[in-house]
């Protein structure tokens, strides 16, 4: 042993922690399901977890997510305090923590989304620092820059086997993409796999990885499998959906760029749903295929890529149990992680290579800017989501809104906040008129060409108020509540405190 | 004299606020707020007073309206007609019109408020056939008044009368159908086509518009507003038929031009009612977006 020194690091010939090298009796096979724990409690227990540190959760259960709550709980149980929630969104499920905030055992949140009496509670002041609003995006590059470092991710999963190999694609509350959670996996320090069923070894192919995973604890249920899916998965009826529906489609089919091998991108909801079975039906007449389906995936995306329309879907989260579900079984729908969605920072996302995005909006303003983050009286109830990203990079960004909701205008002077920049922003499909960002010159000439019924955005904005009359200002303190980070972690602007 | 395209009139219950402030966006040709039977009793005073103001509404200035009043023989039917002529309501909608003595009755009161009013363009009438007696009294209703701009079957109303109920194949409304077309033609006015009950049956709704279209009906009446965009795909004319619909009209043109008191097209001489057809093609084919501005 004497002459090895001069070759190698020293540090080489002490005895490491595997087995066999220090020559102990070992017995073989002692470590396989080393991994798994009774109880949430002892994860956390063996996280080392401590106040103070960053906590992470997935949203791909969205509202029908029970694992937040229930880990939260435990996490108070226990006495921890001071701690900060990162969890890639939130949705209405999430009001208990209201009382977490209260009781100092969360002080500090990042998070795509706050909604119902939560987003309303830290509207109101609930917390003494302002929430951190990132995009789906913008939360990897968050991670990657260091901004935030989780400490410990508690991770649900419908499946897993004893070593951390899980899905989301199998076992009873399928939530499908995992897309989200393989960032915490990879970024956080410990890794907690809460699984509602436990496979054989090896569960393949996984999403969340056996060298990333270092807890797993099974857990009774983690969803509530008929809340998992998002919004309609039927076609709409709803006659004002059906119009901004079709006038979607017919913006998309004289864009220029509707031709064989084109991408898309649409949300939930009745008006994107409809939109893409108008669209199909479009490209059926006209024999155009599309190459991919990005983002967050819905039933008829994979009824489109079923019939052929679209070759391949990239899936970082899926919305319903359609897309779950064909996860796992069509070679051509793929699980895609957020970075490689999203990230402004990544080495390669999907948006660099999207051609159209369908958006939604609370609120649109003169300039193009859009608000999806806070209502129309001034609380937080939305959620940035990969609204910002995909608008950036997609050739084509198309918002479509209801010029009125009931006696709420949708196009303002100025929105009351900027989640996405109206620099972005291409097109606003309302029910009264379509208006093009005069920055791309090129799109309204086609449109107008077609026969559309464009507009200036002016007009829009004119018409929305002599249909509603002017809205009162809302009253804010000074005290801001939410900052909301661009994708490349810029502040784009504030949230204050409701008076 | 050119005919204003009416293949779409959305019927919208004057108690529906929603559907009272949105209506006009879903572009029908014409829209058609109803203050009779889809209005309750204890609505009828708020649904006109709705109606009359969304009338007057900046919304409903560039788009054809109806109003389907209560009969004059109910106590609201007067005021119904007060309330809507004052708005500006393009055409008022007789409810089941049997003579035509309903029809002139209706016509005095009109001009009666007019009148009074100083109300200078005429307000049009429609009437709504809903009985056996009024079928076989069509070409009379049809002919006696000049504000008569069209006569539309009220199917529902007609079946219980026959005794018969409506069914998919429609053979209990063929005599009527025809016997309110026949009318229509020959007082030169438009003919419409009853409402389609199942809002979610598109294939039916489709089929039957596509049965009174080739019969010769300029329309029909709506209740949902999603029958719209298939309603008009149904009228939406053909290329062939664009193309010589295009044709005649440029040698119509070019024999104006040139003084010609014939038009023909290859040699052939073409009349004026061919001329017409083919100007009310155009404006279906840019009415459907099948044909750009310029042309």
């Amino acid at each position: 042993m004497k002459d090895i020194e001069k070759y190698v690091n020293p540090k080489a010939l002490t005895p490491s922690n595997a087995p066999f090298f220090r020559y102990e009796e070992k017995r073989k096979g002692e470590e396989r399901r080393a991994k798994l724990c009774l109880s949430i409690e002892e994860a956390i227990y063996r996280s080392g977890l401590k106040d103070g540190m960053t906590i992470s959760f997935h949203h791909a259960f969205r509202g029908g997510d029970l694992l937040l709550n229930n880990v939260m709980n435990v996490i108070a149980k226990m006495g921890f305090k001071n701690l900060t929630l990162a969890s890639s969104s939130l949705a209405s499920v999430h009001d208990p923590l209201i009382e977490h905030i209260q009781n100092g055992v969360v002080t500090q949140i990042y998070t795509s989304g706050l909604r119902s009496k939560l987003g309303e509670a830290i509207s109101k002041g609930l917390m003494q620092k302002p929430v951190q609003i990132h995009s789906h995006g913008g939360r990897v590059h968050l991670l990657q820059s260091g901004e935030l470092h989780i400490d410990v991710a508690f991770l649900g999963v419908p499946i897993s086997d004893e070593f951390g190999n899980a899905n989301g694609y199998s076992g009873r509350s399928k939530c499908g993409s995992l897309g989200y959670a393989m960032m915490d996996a990879h970024y956080a320090d410990y890794v907690v796999v809460l699984s509602e069923s436990l496979e054989a070894y090896p569960n393949v192919p996984a999403s969340l990885h056996q060298d990333q995973v270092d807890a797993i604890v099974v857990v009774d249920e983690v969803g509530d499998p008929s809340k998992i899916g998002a919004g309609e998965t039927r076609m709409t009826t709803n006659p004002k959906e059906l119009l901004l529906a079709s006038h979607t489609a017919k913006v998309i089919e004289h864009s220029g760029l509707f031709q064989e091998g084109f991408s898309i991108q649409t949300g939930t909801g009745g008006a994107s749903l409809a939109t893409t079975v108008f669209l199909s039906e479009r490209m059926e007449e006209k024999g155009i295929k599309a190459s991919f389906g990005l983002g967050g995936i819905t039933g008829t995306m994979v009824y489109m890529l079923k019939r052929g329309l679209i070759k391949n879907l990239l899936d970082v989260q899926s919305f319903d149990e359609f897309a779950a579900k064909s996860l796992g079984e069509n070679k051509n729908h793929i699980e895609i992680s957020a970075n490689e969605y999203a990230n402004p920072s990544s080495k390669g996302a999907s948006i660099k290579q999207l051609d159209i995005v369908v958006l939604s909006a609370l609120e649109v303003d003169v300039a193009f800017n859009v608000n999806v983050i806070t209502g129309s009286k001034g609380l937080l109830r939305g959620a940035s989501g990969g609204h910002s990203d995909t608008a950036a990079e997609a050739k084509l960004s198309i918002i479509v809104a209801p010029l009125t909701r009931g006696r709420i205008p949708t196009v303002t002077k100025r929105v009351n906040t900027v989640v996405t920049p109206g620099e972005s922003v291409d097109v606003l499909v309302t029910d009264q008129g379509i208006a093009v960002n005069p920055k791309n010159r090129e799109l309204k000439e086609r449109l107008q060409k077609a026969g559309l019924h464009v507009v200036d955005i002016h007009t829009l904005y004119e018409r929305a108020i002599a249909l509603c009359g002017e809205p009162a200002q809302i009253a804010y303190t000074d005290k801001i509540v939410a900052v909301i980070r661009y994708r490349d972690g810029s502040i784009i602007d504030v949230v204050r405190q409701l008076a | 004299m050119k005919q204003k395209l009416r293949r779409s009139m959305l019927f919208v219950p004057g108690s529906n606020t929603g559907m009272v402030c949105n209506a006009f966006i879903y572009q029908p040709d014409t829209v058609m707020f109803d203050l009779e039977d889809s209005v309750a009793l204890s609505e009828k005073d708020s649904a006109r007073m709705m109606v009359f103001h969304a009338l007057q509404h900046f919304t409903y200035q560039n788009i054809e309206t109806a109003v389907r009043v209560n009969p004059l023989s109910s106590p609201f039917g007067l005021q119904d007609l007060e309330a809507v002529i004052r708005a500006g309501a393009d055409i008022i909608r007789l409810p089941k019109t049997d003579t035509m003595d309903d029809v002139l009755e209706m016509e005095q009161e009109i001009a009666h408020i007019e009148n009074r009013i100083g109300r200078e363009k005429k307000t049009l009438l429609l009437a709504a056939i809903e009985s056996a007696l009024g079928v076989v009294n069509a070409v009379d209703i049809a002919r006696c008044s000049k504000r008569m701009m069209g006569i539309a079957l009220g199917a529902e109303d007609f079946v219980r009368d026959l005794r018969t109920q409506r069914t998919k194949e429609g053979t209990e409304l063929s005599a009527a159908r025809n016997q309110i077309l026949l009318a229509a033609r020959a007082a030169k006015i438009g003919a419409f086509d009853s409402v389609f009950s199942d809002v979610k049956d598109k294939e039916g709704f489709v089929h039957e518009a596509q049965y009174v279209k080739g019969l010769g009906f300029d329309g029909k009446s709506l209740i949902n507003p999603n029958q719209i965009p298939w309603l008009h795909k149904v009228f939406e004319p053909s290329k062939k038929e664009v193309d010589w619909a295009i044709e005649v009209c440029e040698a119509a043109k070019d024999a104006k031009e040139k003084g010609f008191g014939v038009v023909s097209l290859d040699g052939k001489m073409v009349d004026a009612p061919v001329v017409l057809r083919a100007e009310w093609i155009l404006d279906l084919a840019r009415a459907s977006g099948v044909l750009g501005e310029e042309q």
